[in-house]
């Protein structure tokens, strides 16, 4: 059972993790100060639930190992992370598409988790909320504000939102250990998750004048492990230090 | 950026029943921006239970040319003070 939890934590910290590092890719290099910090903000907020999933993956997997080994010395095919939080920082329409495309998940996800029979997932959601509603909010007046823009944002955030919905089909993609732990009250409920999921970009969408009709294949298998081309390159970055230093610390 | 955003002053009240202070200022192109980059900026470590953001452009100043007439005059009113009373100590924030 521990096992399975073990993995469920995964699902949970991993995605978060990848995401967190695209966003802190940006630290300094936002279009201004204030877009930079705010990507930023989000970034340590995101790390900062990682290490509360992680901290906790490690102490139910009982092999004495930390939240680093687990955030940095696992390979790439060992990483549940869907391809969505992987694909790169293209320009600012797709931070921002990619980082609505989330968070239009993540909210109603972590809804779910507040009530999880697990009593430290349950605490880890509830801490995360508020921070996640920022996210959301943050994304989401962005993604208007792009897409009812001038029609240059409103082209750039039109691709970046038609390109990266091919990746959210993989967010919804059915494992074993998410269905067992929905029904054990554990995890969330994919299913209504992503009717959370379509109502919220629904309206965005309708709101920004965004379309994502007729874009209905989807990329498939990161939570499997199976991962698209850039996650091989973000963990060469993000592993570094602690393969050429094992264990170092702050 | 070809063309950059207005400028907005920020002003942060850093907990219930104190007065909102003017902390510094942030690019915006709308009201709802100012509040979520004020946000982001300036209460990443907690300094604030409340933001006001009024556009820069809307602030008058006074001349610093007629300091003189405008301050000076006070001055040597020293009875203007209240420094004539005793505050009991638990009075902070005066």
């Amino acid at each position: 059972m521990n096992q399975k939890i073990y993995n469920y934590l995964l699902i949970l910290a991993d995605n978060p993790l990848i995401l967190g590092h695209r966003l802190s890719e940006l630290c300094g290099h936002g279009p201004n100060l204030e877009t930079d910090i705010g990507l930023t903000n989000i970034s340590l907020d995101l790390f900062g639930q990682v290490r509360n999933y992680l901290q906790y993956a490690a102490e139910i997997q009982g092999l004495g190992k930390t939240e680093d080994d687990l955030a940095f010395l696992r390979y790439e095919h060992e990483y549940r992370n869907y391809r969505l939080v992987e694909q790169p920082n293209t320009d600012f329409a797709w931070v921002i598409a990619r980082q609505y495309l989330f968070d239009a998940y993540h909210l109603p996800l972590l809804n779910q988790l507040v009530g999880s029979k697990d009593s430290q997932i349950a605490a880890i959601a509830q801490k995360s909320i508020k921070e996640v509603q920022y996210h959301h909010r943050f994304s989401s007046e962005w993604v208007k504000r792009l897409g009812d823009g001038t029609e240059e944002s409103h082209g750039k955030i039109q691709k970046a939102v038609s390109i990266l919905w091919t990746y959210c089909g993989g967010i919804f993609e059915e494992t074993e250990v998410e269905n067992e732990m929905s029904q054990l009250g554990i995890g969330a409920n994919l299913d209504l998750v992503k009717a959370d999921f379509l109502s919220d970009t629904k309206y965005i969408f309708n709101e920004a004048a965004l379309s994502v009709e007729g874009v209905d294949w989807s990329q498939k298998g990161g939570k499997l492990g199976v991962h698209s081309e850039h996650l091989g390159f973000i963990l060469a970055d993000l592993q570094y230090m602690q393969r050429t230093y094992p264990q170092m610390n702050w | 950026m070809k063309k950059e955003w207005p400028v907005w002053e920020v002003f942060i009240r850093s907990k219930s029943g104190l007065d909102h202070r003017h902390v510094g200022s942030i690019h915006a192109t709308d009201a709802k921006m100012a509040i979520e980059n004020a946000r982001d900026v300036y209460t990443r470590r907690q300094e604030g239970v409340s933001i006001w953001v009024v556009p820069s452009k809307e602030i008058t100043a006074s001349n610093p040319e007629e300091n003189g007439e405008l301050f000076e005059p006070a001055a040597d009113k020293i009875y203007r003070h209240p420094t004539f009373y005793i505050l009991p100590d638990e009075l902070t924030h005066m």
